[in-house]
C-alpha cells in the first residue's frame, strides 16, 4: 500500500511521535534542546523543586544571550570582567550553576563560541535536518532553515522537555509560502521575511507551520534561510521549514556537533527523503512574486506594519475597519509619524545591526560594502554592530569588516541579543529613533519608548550613512553584495 | 495546580487586538529568576500611559480578561503567564490567542477562552459594568442578564485544567515508550557529537 503523500512538516512529526493519546494529543520526542539564561531558571527551579532529573543532558546545549553586555568581556590579563547589572548578573550565573549541577554542556559567556541561540545552533552543528528542536525562545523557527522542526517553548515546557526529553503537541496545520522569480537588485533575504510578514499578517499564520519554497529559497544561502525562517513567529506561525538540500548539506559538513564518519553519510541519506512529495496538501498556499518585494521597512509598532522604502506613512483613515484605524493611530502617534509622510524623509539616531535575524557574516559583508569608504551621517548619535556569535567575531575581523565599520563610526560588540530587545545595557532612548535590523518592532521592545524601524543590513549601513530611512539601491553599485 | 472549574467575578476588558507579551510584561521583568512578584510589571507602559482596569479598585482581584484578537502574540515569555496569574487572573477570554500564549496559560492554570468577534463585542461591554461567570464543566460564559455564549475547549487541557493536573507526571507514567522510541531512532540522530559534562 503507498502512503498518502507527505510534507516535509509531516514526515518530520510522524518520526516523532511517541504516542498518541486518545484526544489526539501526541508526545513529542525531542532530539536536540538549546537553553539559555532568561527562560531556563524557573524550569530548573521546577526540577529542583519536584525532585526530578535532566533526561538527555546530552541532547541539550546552554549558552547565555540575551543579558550579556556587549561591552568586552575580559581583561587584559585574561580574566573574566563581571556583568555590572546584578539581575542579569544571577540569570547568567544561575544558567552556569544550573547547567553544571545538572550534567548540560554550557557554553560560557567568554567563551569564542558564545552567541546568540540562534546562531550558535546552526553554527555549531547543534541543528540538524529532520531533527525536532526547542528552546524557550519565539524565534527557534530560525532553525528551520535547515529543515528542523523547531519551535519555541515556554518555561513550563523547558521544564517538561528537561525532565522528559518530549513535549505534548497537537499537529499544526501547513501553510506554504512560495516565492519564485528573481529577486531585484539591493533587495535581501530580510526584505522577503518582511515581504512575506506583511502579507501573512502578524496573526495570519496561527496555528501553522510554514514550509517555505520556490525558486528564491532554492537559491538562497543557508544564512539567508535563516533570516526568512527567523521571522516565521512574527507572522504569527510555531514553526516555518526549508527542506534540506545540497547547500544544507555542505553547510552542516564538518560542523563540531554535526555526525561524523559513516553517521554523516546515513544522517544525508535519511535527509535527502525529506522534502514534501509531490501532490503533497497544505491547508493554505501563498504564493509571492520575488519581483515584486522592494527593500521594505517598518513603519509602526507591529512587524507586519510593512512598506517598500519608496512608499509612505499609511493614513490610519484609509483603514476599513475600526480596530485597524485605531491601532494605526496609535502606532503612529507611538512612532511619531504623520500619515502620508515619505519613509525616505524619516530620519533615525541610531543604528542596530545584529540579532538573530541579522546578524551572521554575510549580514555583516553586506552592510560593511555599503559603509566601505563612508562613515555615519552626524546626526546619527549611536550605530552599533553586534555580530551573533564569538566566530562571528572572528571571521570578521579576519575579512576586515570590523576596521570599515569602525571607520564608518560605528561601534564593534561583543555578541550577544543587545539592544534587540534591550535586556543588557544597549537600549534606544525615548523618544529616538532606531534603524534595526532586528525582528520586532513592539511598543518598548528596544528600551521604553523607543521607535523601531526594522530593515535589512545593507539598508541599516544606508540609513547610517545619511541618517534618514533610506533605499540603499540609491547608494551601491551593481556590483556591490548585499 | 489549582483545579479550575466555575469562576464568577469582574472582567477587566481590554478592547485591544495583538496584545503581545511585551505589552503584557515588559523584557525588564525577564530578569527575575523566580515565578512570582510579576504582577507589578504587567501592562506597566499601558497603565503608565492612561487610567486603565487594572489600577481601578472595583477591577481588584479580578480573576478575568477580555480581549480581541492574536492576545499573547509576539515572544513566547511564559512571564507573560506568570504575571497574569500574579495579577490574581485564571481565564482570558479572546477571539484568538497565540499558539505559544495559549500553551504557556494552560501549563500555569489559566483558561484561554475562544469567541467569535461579536460575543467578545457584547461582553466587553457587560464586563465594564458586571460581574459574569466562567464554567468550564458547561463551556459557557454567563452574564448577568442570563445570556451564555457557549465555547470549544480541547478536552485534554479541560480535563488538566480542572483537575488540577501536571503534565510532566502525566509524561512520565509513559517512560517505558521514550525510552522505546530513543532505541529505535537512528545513530546519528541520537547522539548529538556532544558530551555530557561530569558531575
Ligand atoms: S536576538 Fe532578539 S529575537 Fe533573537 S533571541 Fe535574542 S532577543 Fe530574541
Amino acid at each position: 500500500m503507498s502512503q498518502a503523500p507527505r510534507t516535509l512538516y509531516e514526515k518530520v512529526w510522524d518520526a516523532h511521535v511517541v504516542h498518541r493519546l486518545d484526544d489526539g494529543t501526541c508526545i513529542l520526542f525531542i532530539d536536540r534542546h538549546l537553553v539559555h539564561e532568561v527562560t531556563s531558571p524557573q524550569a530548573f527551579e521546577g526540577l529542583r523543586l519536584a525532585g526530578r532529573q535532566v533526561r538527555r543532558p546530552d541532547l541539550t546545549l546552554a549558552v547565555p544571550d540575551h543579558n550579556l553586555p556587549t561591552t568586552p568581556r575580559r581583561r587584559a590579563d585574561g580574566s573574566a570582567i563581571p556583568i555590572e547589572d546584578p539581575e542579569s548578573a544571577a540569570q547568567v550565573d544561575a544558567l552556569a550553576a544550573n547547567t553544571a549541577a545538572f550534567g548540560i554542556r554550557h557554553i560560557g559567556p567568554a567563551d569564542t563560541e558564545q552567541g546568540i541561540v540562534h546562531v550558535v545552533g546552526p553554527e555549531q552543528g547543534f541543528t540538524l535536518p529532520s531533527t525536532t528542536l526547542v528552546c524557550g525562545d519565539s524565534h527557534t523557527a530560525t532553525h528551520g532553515a535547515l529543515g528542523a522542526l523547531a519551535f519555541g517553548i515556554g518555561t513550563s515546557e523547558v521544564e517538561h522537555v528537561l525532565a522528559t526529553q518530549t513535549l505534548l503537541l497537537k499537529p499544526s496545520r501547513t501553510m506554504q509560502v512560495r516565492v519564485d522569480g528573481v529577486l531585484g537588485f539591493g533587495v535581501s533575504a530580510k526584505d522577503v521575511a518582511l515581504a512575506i510578514v506583511g502579507r501573512i499578517g502578524a496573526g495570519g499564520g496561527a496555528g501553522h507551520v510554514i514550509e517555505y519554497a520556490g525558486d528564491v529559497i532554492r537559491g538562497a544561502s543557508i544564512e539567508q534561510r535563516l533570516t526568512i525562517a527567523n521571522m516565521s513567529i512574527e507572522a504569527g506561525a510555531r514553526a516555518g521549514m526549508m527542506a534540506p538540500d545540497e547547500t544544507t548539506f555542505a553547510y552542516l559538513q564538518g560542523r563540531p556537533l554535526a555526525p561524523r564518519g559513516v553517521l554523516w553519510w546515513e544522517a544525508v541519506a535519511d535527509w535527502r527523503r525529506l522534502a514534501s512529495d509531490p501532490g503533497a496538501r497544505f491547508d493554505r498556499t501563498i504564493a509571492l512574486a520575488a519581483a515584486e518585494i522592494a527593500p521594505n521597512v517598518t513603519w509602526g509598532i507591529s512587524p507586519d506594519d510593512v512598506v517598500p522604502i519608496t512608499g509612505c506613512v499609511p493614513d490610519p483613515d484609509a483603514l476599513d475597519a475600526a480596530d485597524a484605524r485605531s491601532r494605526a493611530r496609535r502606532a503612529l502617534d507611538y512612532m511619531g509619524l504623520h500619515p502620508g509622510q515619505r519613509m525616505q524623509d524619516v530620519a533615525i539616531e541610531h543604528v542596530f545591526i545584529g540579532s538573530c535575524t541579522n546578524s551572521r557574516i554575510e549580514d555583516l559583508r553586506a552592510a560593511a560594502a555599503v559603509l566601505n569608504g563612508r562613515s555615519k551621517a552626524p546626526g546619527v548619535k549611536q550605530a552599533l554592530v553586534v555580530p551573533g556569535s564569538g566566530l562571528v567575531k572572528q571571521q570578521a575581523e579576519r575579512e576586515g569588516l570590523d576596521r570599515i565599520f569602525v571607520a564608518a563610526g560605528f561601534e564593534w560588540r561583543e555578541p550577544g541579543c543587545s539592544a534587540c530587545l534591550g535586556m543588557n545595557p544597549d537600549r534606544i532612548p525615548a523618544g529616538e529613533r532606531c534603524a534595526s535590523t532586528s525582528n520586532r518592532n513592539f511598543i518598548g521592545r528596544q528600551g521604553p519608548g523607543a521607535r523601531t524601524h526594522l530593515l535589512s543590513p545593507a539598508m541599516a549601513a544606508a540609513a547610517a550613512v545619511t541618517g534618514r530611512l533610506t533605499d540603499v539601491r540609491e547608494l551601491i553599485q551593481g556590483n556591490d553584495l548585499v | 495546580m489549582t483545579p479550575l472549574r466555575t469562576v464568577s467575578g469582574r472582567a477587566i476588558p481590554l478592547p485591544m487586538s495583538n496584545v503581545d507579551t511585551d505589552m503584557i510584561i515588559p523584557g525588564r521583568w525577564l530578569k527575575k529568576i523566580t515565578r512570582t512578584g510579576l504582577g507589578a510589571g504587567a501592562f506597566e507602559e499601558l497603565r503608565a500611559a492612561r487610567a486603565t482596569p487594572f489600577d481601578d479598585p472595583a477591577f481588584r482581584d479580578a480573576p478575568m480578561l477580555i480581549a480581541r484578537d492574536n492576545f499573547g502574540c509576539g515572544s513566547s515569555r511564559e512571564h507573560a503567564a506568570w504575571a497574569l496569574l500574579d495579577l490574581g487572573i485564571r481565564i482570558v477570554i479572546a477571539t484568538s490567542f497565540s499558539d505559544i500564549f495559549a500553551g504557556n496559560a494552560f501549563k500555569n492554570g489559566i483558561a484561554t477562552v475562544q469567541l467569535p468577534a461579536g460575543d467578545i463585542e457584547q461582553l466587553l461591554d457587560v464586563a465594564a459594568q458586571a460581574p459574569i461567570g466562567f464554567d468550564l464543566p458547561q463551556q459557557i460564559i454567563t452574564t448577568p442578564d442570563g445570556s451564555a455564549f457557549g465555547f470549544d475547549y480541547d478536552p485534554f487541557r479541560k480535563h488538566c485544567l480542572m483537575e488540577g493536573l501536571d503534565e510532566i507526571g502525566i509524561t512520565l507514567s509513559y517512560g517505558a515508550l521514550i525510552a522505546a522510541h530513543e532505541e529505535q531512532s537512528a545513530a546519528w540522530r541520537r547522539t548529538a557529537a556532544i558530551a555530557p559534562v561530569d558531575r
